[in-house]
């Protein structure tokens, strides 16, 4: 089968993503009625999710939730695991069978650390070293993909409308203090399961809606940090930026936007000195990382979330506010299924990030 | 007639609204349904709910009173009849409009009135009560926008690149300060008597509507923008 980027075809798709500030528990289903009302917006080849706080059990372990095409790539993948890994848990994880969701790949899930030996022979730092052997599986191990990486997180995904994906996943299961979810309409490239969002590594996760103009910019400077673009899709690059922005450079959420959403100069030059220097240099320092073309994003990671416009506003994306519980979507009516009664409600502007993060 | 739009799909619903005889309808529970009233000429509908992308796509005539938000595409391509938003309206609202008029209460978001056009008696209206998102008239050939920034924090009710690729049609911005950073493709003055004489009515519905005070809209200035004739599009790209 041709994969993603291996021929071409334009793009629509639906976003939604729910954070409670206060840590209160959300269950999956809230976000399945979410992304559900948008089901025109996708076209039934690809669903995700990704919940953030769902695995208190084991909040310290690195999970890994893996797609093996075949019984060899995952003995292939268990023992490379078991090389770098001390495997805490194992399991399949627990699916539901449901009419229109088929040919579904081996779904296994990891719960592990690091070998400490492995570790320091490595001389990296511990998320380095995850992030590596993620990697290495996903370019070297054919038919495994490891597509959830994160500490007390999950990536659920598939081939199928996101309602249909969230009931094979059994969400309504799990609770947790965010969620984001994406309605899937490959048109640029082929629906599959590992080309559903969301992308993710480590704890940083993204839904996308859109098409990236600067992909093969950004996919030849992220490259020279030693992240591959092996599935060739616009939005699993936009994750390894962030990782990179985030993780290795320590930018701020809101920094990072300002590099992969930069304003125009000629909007720079009129703006006060402190912010066209600050703003200037991002633009200098990570010019290869400017995503151009229409995008809407919501970025995951441990304790927050971010929504961003590409600077033009190409995409459409409203955020609603009640008490603790901030909600994002493509579409108002996304948020008003599941809270119909609002405090405030608004449309960021491009290029102006809406983060939230827990209450400390 | 009552349509509850809880249990429908887009297409079901559309086709409630085509087959009702009545001439007033109000649908209830809208929620994201797509299309709605799509080239329908004859009918006054409400809307109770946030309707989906694209409401009232080609209208030709019937009149739309939505007592919420609308989302995106509001009105793209409607030939005639009347849109009324007591909320606020999505990006590219009135989207290639060539004619009848869309009346938002509150603000609007992106690109509103892309490539409206008007030809003889069709000149399409769109007023808006709050603020305008950045590319506000964004190739506008015709027709009328007007935005007022009624309780605006900005000195300038709207965002940047207003009127880029602007070749005909108006747009009045109620402020008492000039709108910065426009292209040298338009001109810009204080709108006078002749000027606003072209909003008058247009503004005098929009306050009964929306509760308004017509003498408190009028009494601060109008800028109006239209093309700058004496800098034209020549050769933007290229020679040909």
């Amino acid at each position: 089968m041709l994969k993603e980027g291996q021929f071409r075809n334009l793009s629509g798709c639906a976003i939604s993503g729910i954070f409670s500030k206060d840590g209160t528990a959300i269950k999956g289903d809230k976000i399945i009625k979410s992304i559900k009302i948008m089901h025109d917006r996708s076209n039934g080849l690809g669903g995700g999710f990704a919940g953030y706080g769902i695995y208190p059990e084991y909040k310290d372990n690195y999970a890994f939730h893996v797609f093996y095409d075949s019984l060899k790539s995952k003995k292939e993948c268990e023992e490379f695991l078991d090389r770098h890994f001390e495997i805490v848990n194992l399991s399949k994880i627990p699916t539901k069978k449901v009419a229109s969701i088929t040919d579904e790949p081996l779904i296994w899930r990891y719960f592990v650390n690091p070998l400490p030996h492995k570790l320091v022979d490595s001389q990296l730092e511990e998320r380095e070293f995850v992030c590596r052997c993620v990697n290495k599986v996903n370019t070297f191990i054919d038919g495994a993909y490891i597509f959830s990486s994160g500490k007390n997180m999950g990536v659920f995904k598939a081939v199928g409308y996101p309602e249909d994906v969230g009931e094979f996943y059994r969400l309504d299961e799990y609770e947790g203090y965010c969620w984001t979810a994406h309605g899937r309409y490959p048109t640029n490239t082929p629906g599959w399961w590992g080309g559903a969002h969301p992308f993710a590594l480590l704890d940083y996760s993204v839904v996308h809606n859109g098409e990236i103009s600067s992909y093969d910019a950004n996919r030849r400077y992220i490259e020279m940090f030693g992240y591959k673009c092996n599935l060739l899709t616009d939005t699993e690059v936009i994750t390894y930026i962030f990782d990179y922005l985030l993780r290795r450079k320590k930018l701020t959420p809101k920094e990072s936007s300002l590099v992969v959403s930069a304003p125009f100069w000629s909007t720079i030059d009129k703006l006060p000195q402190n912010e066209k220097e600050q703003l200037t240099y991002l633009r200098n320092m990570f010019s290869g990382l400017l995503i151009t073309g229409p995008f809407s994003i919501i970025l995951g990671y441990e304790g927050g979330m971010m929504a961003l416009n590409d600077r033009l506003k190409l995409r459409s994306m409203v955020v609603g506010e009640k008490d603790n519980m901030v909600y994002i979507a493509s579409e108002e009516s996304a948020i008003r299924v599941i809270e119909p009664n609002l405090d405030k409600i608004w449309s960021p502007k491009g290029g102006e990030a809406v983060i939230v993060e827990l209450n400390k | 007639m009552k349509i509850d739009a809880l249990e429908l799909n887009f297409h079901q619903l559309n086709n409630k609204i085509k087959e009702c005889q009545d001439e007033k309808i109000k649908i209830v529970n809208c929620c994201g349904h797509r299309y709605l009233a799509s080239g329908s000429s004859s009918k006054i509908i409400e809307i109770e709910g946030v309707p989906g992308n694209a409401l009232g796509c080609y209208l030709d005539g019937s009149e739309i009173f939505v007592n919420n938000n609308v989302q995106d595409a509001t009105g793209d391509t409607m030939n005639d009849g009347g849109i009324y938003i007591y909320g606020m309206a999505g990006d590219a609202t009135g989207y290639a409009m060539r004619g009848g008029e869309i009346l938002i209460h509150g603000d609007i978001g992106y690109r509103a009135g892309i490539h409206m056009k008007e030809y003889q008696d069709k000149k399409p209206v769109i007023v808006v009560g709050g603020t305008a998102g950045s590319f506000l008239g964004e190739y506008q050939a015709g027709g009328i926008i007007v935005v007022l920034g009624l309780n605006c924090e900005n000195k300038i009710p709207v965002g940047n690149f207003c009127g880029v690729g602007m070749h005909g049609g108006k747009i009045f911005l109620r402020s008492d300060v000039r709108p910065k950073n426009l292209s040298d493709k338009v001109v810009c003055k204080i709108a006078d008597e002749g000027d606003l004489n072209d909003i008058k009515d247009i503004i005098n519905k929009f306050c009964n509507i929306f509760n308004e005070s017509y003498e408190q809209v009028m009494s601060k200035s109008f800028y109006v923008i239209t093309p700058n004739s004496n800098s034209p599009y020549k050769q933007l790209y290229t020679m040909n």
